[in-house]
């Protein structure tokens, strides 16, 4: 595979200013916060659109084969290893700072009014800022090591804010798992990076992207690439380290859309993009990542099924999707992950805002159940969750149908890419597609239940402020055209062409003709399927979901106790580290060692009393000691 | 080699840094209005106190401006014989290793003082006994006589004894017997270890003694199996200081009872005295020993590593909690330090700063919360953060520099550490490196646990927040923990010249000369080509049989070569 770093031209620029906006902006907003709680929010949201500025001016002072690069200070520097904290921008990093601070920006505008009330905006929107701030970090990263800083920096955000609202220790205890169980995997990372300091002495991409293709066995290539991904299992919530993502739904609405569906945990499907050229040298950790991700993507799909929490069902499905994008860069079709992530980003966050302003309008009730009928009271909500709905169902022409259908075509061809995945592209793509009807499923079940029929709680709902709709209409807007948009005017894959490898660009038919028409429209028959069975399910035949459920009794109990993962880490994993560690403090530490340390004292102090009772100032007694002694010394010497 | 100072003709910088807090400490009692127990005497010691440890700051931070980071040996040296029948010198000097070292002894104490005040009983005595100590640690760390380094060493012990001893906790007594018992025993097995050393060097060299570190590790000249046995006796020593497991039982105890100031000098300066020990005199002495060693000693600290984690996460004390996340440190840093190349030395080093500086914190943050609640049960606790939110968000951050966030100091320490130590010891790092996911356990379960949840408002609803005094405490440590992590360079500018030549110079002693593996031709370095610790133990272990090896001269400098 051909390098993309060798034949581009890098321009200096100053890239630091755009991290830095939502830095200065997380301080500002919680000191002048202190004193007006209400400008903490809007203060929050003109930092993260001031950085989304910056990120648009950069977009457009890009050029092609072009590498914007600000090498601000050397960081760290030992012997010859050195490290700048340095930021690069080119067209992948230009796609993910959009939809970081675009995203972003929209999210703070919806916080605003989702949060009006709370009485700790300022530290909200603070953490919010700073979360930012970190994710940018990542993105602009130019070398691993800066990565990693974002990379464990949104970790801390996101483990702020899933326990933002702390006084409730269960909601507290869900960030700390959120935290341990993403430390697990950036351990696995630091193990990748030290490899690769060893055996290339760099963490920089350019200089990687150089060095690496051609000096690297296919085994060190698997080691490191397995190393990263487990790295990107823990922060994208793929199994086996999924396990975070479901709980950190205890945080505020808008933080799920933002971190736990449209930017953070997307982080481990740009890190395989960004080092495409390492996971290219290694077949079998590409393998190992789509085996992963089309296990996660159906696991998660079906747990999503029975949920009844909104927030629950949505999180899944996050996690469901997620596994969608690394089936593509497993594949090798990053710029088809990338896709995804652009999608799902926009409908995902649509999807979770619209859950947020629901749960707004409910006082607080996540559960569907006690839900209904909110179509009436709600318009808007409603239709731009109809929208996300069809979106993530993957029916044209909505986003999520281009980029879905490119992971489907991309998983069928992944045998001639790859020919470890030879066997195993096609099948996957089944797996894929039976994943994708789920998904259409159960994202209409829970639109159905919450806006169509009749309203069954007992809170009087209505529509949300301006600021939580704006940001739904922009959203859905984009969930409804930004497919169209990112596969023909902006030509995604030609763009990040740019950037990474990407195959060979279609151009070609055109969008408009009928043939283009019909055949995607036939594309997208697990969407219509799968919508369509929900919502005959859930609006006519509305006794037959239970009798099903029924009917699978204990197959059901298994999905809605999500397979009891939690149960068996708990169970195989926490509960006997947790046992260890009381057994090494009372039995190793205070029994063995400080009591063979205490027993040493005793000795001491009991031979002490004993000699002292031969010192007995007799000059007989001392001299039949010598003379025992003498007769031990010698007896000593004549055996050996 | 060694450039001695002038300032006004000759002005001993290094001596009034060392005996600035001796005289202060003196003054205490000997200036009359210091006697009373009243608020208004306890206030006049202090700021009296604050002024003498402030003043040995700035000295301290005199001698920083003087100080050459391209000059690898001492510097500032002071030099006068002592006892001269023996070869004793008065021998001060300070160099890349120890610079930063001596800095954060300065920077702590001030800080140390400005938090006496929760002390009740004998202010003025409590504060004697602290610049004592000071001057005890400031020896010890620029002594360049190996006797002079050993009387320094031993004065540690009385001050701390009598801190831990007279303001200590409930079982204070036995708490500090154990500390000063256990260091005693160490120390002598040292002092003979020492003897031994002076006295070969003496049969080698026509009677002449010295006790100069340079002179002895120059040319003294040792059998592997001396260098063995006598590397053992040091190390055992140094290892009890540090603590290295299994020899770290005394420090819980020490930890818990000490009063805040004596836990903070304890963890932030004294347990940096055992490795110090290792660098300054086990290393250059008996480099052979120590390539023997360095497999044994790396394992320890691993387990240190893992089972101080796994340790502090069962406790129920927070101080213990604390002082069991030593142990784990402490594993990192001795790892990092017997890994011996430039990332993971350096970064040994640097963790040794970071752990002062964050476990010092910690261990003042307890102290907050023992003066209103006079209890360290962590069961006791419990949503603080909502009360006292100051307070919450200073743990938050100390707690964070505790596990290596990045942009925290404890992170450049930690990665430097580790990305070094890997290249040497690959599968031990990699079991370290469960002590990043440990440590993230304990310490957020224990924030977790105190801060968060529902406030129990008949315990806790009567705290107060951090007050204004206690905020200037924390506010230097607070700003160091940000800059250290974020822009580390002006720090490790300081030390790396030295460390450079310094594993050079020992890991070229640590190979016999005209072993099958020569010097390379191309100029590059031993070390490099040897290819990591193992097997320099392994030629070390070949060479068993070979019973005197020939000394290498100090090589010259040569800063082209890179490590």
């Amino acid at each position: 595979m051909e390098s993309m770093g060798s034949h581009r031209e890098i321009v200096d620029a100053s890239l630091a200013i755009i991290p830095l906006c939502p830095l200065v902006g997380a301080m500002v907003a919680y000191i002048v916060g202190q004193k007006q709680k209400d400008l903490a929010g809007w203060i929050a949201t003109a930092a993260s659109t001031l950085a989304f500025l910056f990120v648009v001016k950069n977009f457009f002072a890009l050029g092609t084969n072009q590498v914007l690069l600000d090498k601000s200070f050397v960081w760290l520097s030992v012997g010859n290893f050195s490290i700048d904290f340095a930021f690069q921008f080119d067209h992948l990093t230009a796609v993910m700072c959009l939809v970081v601070t675009g995203i972003g920006s929209l999210i703070h505008l919806y916080s605003v009014g989702y949060m009006a009330h709370d009485e700790s905006r300022p530290r909200f929107f603070a953490y919010l800022n700073l979360f930012l701030f970190s994710m940018l970090l990542l993105v602009l990263g130019a070398n691993l090591l800066v990565l990693f800083v974002g990379w464990e920096g949104v970790g801390l955000c996101s483990y702020l804010l899933i326990g933002f609202w702390h006084k409730n220790i269960a909601f507290a205890g869900a960030g700390r798992k959120a935290f341990v169980v993403n430390r697990i995997g950036d351990a696995a990372f630091l193990l990748a990076m030290f490899l690769i300091i060893m055996n290339y002495g760099s963490l920089d991409f350019m200089a990687l992207s150089r060095v690496m293709p051609g000096e690297t066995s296919e085994g060190l290539a698997t080691l490191i690439s397995v190393l990263l991904f487990i790295g990107a299992t823990g922060k994208s919530a793929q199994i086996p380290l999924f396990v975070w993502l479901p709980d950190a739904m205890a945080g505020p609405t808008p933080v799920s859309a933002l971190i736990h569906a449209a930017t953070m945990v997307t982080a481990g499907v740009y890190l395989m993009a960004r080092l495409n050229f390492l996971f290219e040298m290694a077949p079998l950790a590409m393998l190992v990542v789509c085996m992963v991700a089309g296990l996660t993507a159906l696991v998660a799909a079906t747990i999503a099924l029975v949920q009844n929490d909104i927030k629950k069902v949505l999180a899944y499905s996050t996690v469901s999707q997620l596994g969608f994008m690394f089936l593509a860069a497993g594949a090798g079709a990053y710029w088809v992950a990338i896709f995804h992530l652009v999608t799902h980003a926009f409908f995902k966050a649509c999807l979770f805002l619209g859950s947020g302003s629901v749960i707004h309008a409910c006082h607080h009730e996540q559960d569907m159940r006690h839900m209904g009928g909110l179509q009436r009271v709600m318009p808007f909500t409603a239709a731009t969750y109809w929208i996300s709905t069809l979106a993530i169902a993957g029916i044209f022409p909505f986003a999520g149908y281009f980029s879905k259908h490119h992971i489907l075509s991309a998983l069928e061809h992944a045998g001639a890419h790859n020919p470890q995945l030879f066997p195993w592209g096609v099948p996957l793509s089944y797996i894929a597609t039976f994943a994708a009807i789920l998904t259409a499923f159960y994202v209409t079940r829970s639109a159905a239940m919450t806006f169509l029929g009749s309203y069954r709680g007992h809170a009087h709902p209505h529509e949300s402020p301006w600021q939580m709709v704006v940001p739904l209409v922009v959203l859905a807007g984009l969930a409804l055209v930004g497919g169209v948009f990112l596969e023909g005017a902006l030509s995604l894959q030609h763009y990040l062409g740019h950037a990474i490898p990407v195959g060979d660009v279609h151009h070609g038919e055109s969008m408009a003709s009928f043939s283009f028409l019909l055949n995607a429209l036939l594309h997208s028959w697990p969407g219509f399927l799968g919508v369509g069975l929900a919502l005959f399910l859930y609006t006519q035949a509305k006794e037959i979901p239970g009798k099903i459920a029924r009917a699978f009794g204990p197959f059901t109990q298994v999905l809605a106790n999500k397979y009891y993962v939690d149960e068996l880490y708990g169970a195989i994993i926490v509960r006997p580290l947790e046992g260890m560690a009381r057994f090494l403090w009372k039995g190793a530490d205070q029994a063995v060692i400080d009591g063979s340390v205490n027993g040493t004292a005793a000795v001491v102090e009991i031979s002490g009393e004993l000699i002292r009772t031969t010192s007995t100032g007799q000059l007989r007694h001392y001299g039949f000691f010598m003379f025992v002694g003498t007769l031990f010394i010698i007896f000593f010497y004549m055996a050996l | 080699m060694e450039n001695t100072s002038y300032f006004l003709g000759i002005f001993p910088l290094l001596t009034t840094m060392v005996f600035l807090p001796l005289v202060g400490a003196i003054l205490l009692y000997l200036i009359p209005g210091f006697s009373g127990q009243d608020e208004h005497t306890r206030s006049r010691v202090t700021w009296f106190t604050l002024g003498v440890s402030g003043l040995t700051f700035i000295v301290s931070i005199a001698c920083l401006n003087r100080f050459d980071p391209s000059v690898v040996t001492a510097q500032l040296v002071e030099r006068t014989p002592w006892i001269e029948r023996f070869g004793v010198q008065y021998y001060l000097g300070v160099d890349g290793i120890s610079i930063l070292l001596v800095l954060l002894t300065t920077f702590l104490m001030p800080i140390i003082v400005l938090a006496s005040h929760s002390v009740k009983t004998n202010l003025r005595g409590y504060l004697f006994h602290m610049l004592v100590l000071e001057c005890a640690m400031l020896g010890t760390l620029l002594a360049f006589d190996a006797f002079l380094f050993y009387v320094f060493w031993e004065f540690m012990l009385f001050p701390m004894y009598f801190i831990i001893g007279i303001w200590g906790g409930k079982r204070r007594i036995y708490a500090t017997l154990k500390f000063v018992l256990y260091t005693v025993v160490g120390s002598l097995l040292m002092l003979v270890g020492l003897f031994y050393v002076v006295w070969a060097y003496a049969a080698q060299n026509g009677g002449e003694i010295t006790f100069s570190l340079y002179e002895l590790s120059r040319s003294v000249d040792l059998s592997l199996s001396e260098q063995i046995w006598l590397f053992a006796g040091f190390a055992l020593a140094f290892g009890i200081k540090v603590p290295l497991f299994p020899f770290h039982t005394w420090l819980p105890d020490a930890h818990v009872e000490a009063p805040t100031g004596g836990s903070v000098v304890l963890a932030g300066v004294l347990l940096k005295m055992g490795l110090y020990g290792y660098i300054r005199y086990a290393y250059p002495l008996f480099p052979q020993g120590a390539a023997y060693f360095a497999p044994v000693l790396a394992t320890l600290a691993v387990i240190g590593i893992v089972y101080g984690a796994l340790v502090a996460w069962a406790q129920e004390d927070i101080k213990k909690l604390v002082a069991y996340s030593s142990v784990s440190h402490l594993g990192y840093c001795v790892l990092g330090f017997v890994a011996f190349n430039a990332l993971s030395t350096t970064g040994s080093l640097y963790q040794m700063l970071n752990h002062g500086i964050s476990t010092g914190a910690l261990f003042l943050l307890v102290g907050v919360l023992y003066d209103r609640r006079h209890t360290r049960e962590i069961s006791e606790y419990g949503g603080l953060a909502s009360k006292v939110p100051v307070f919450a968000f200073l743990f938050l951050v100390f707690t964070l520099s505790s596990i290596a966030l990045p942009l925290t100091n404890g992170f450049i320490g930690e990665f430097l550490i580790l990305a070094g130590s890997f290249q040497e010891f690959p599968v031990l790092t990699a079991f370290a490196v469960t002590g990043v996911v440990l440590g993230a356990v304990y310490m957020l379960t224990l924030y977790m646990k105190t801060m968060f949840g529902e406030l129990n408002e008949e315990k806790n609803g009567s705290l107060t927040d951090v007050t204004p005094r206690e905020i200037v405490t924390f506010a230097p440590l607070f700003v160091l923990v940000f800059v250290m992590g974020i822009y580390p360079q002006p720090f490790l500018r300081l030390m790396e010249p030295t460390v450079h030549q310094y594993i050079e110079d020992v890991s070229r002693k640590m190979v016999k000369v005209g072993s099958p593996i020569e010097e390379p031709a191309d100029g590059t370095s031993y070390a490099q080509k040897s290819g990591g610790n193992a097997a320099r133990a392994q030629l070390a272990f070949e060479s068993f049989n070979v019973e005197r090896v020939k000394p290498v001269a100090n090589s010259p400098l040569n800063f082209e070569e890179n490590l």
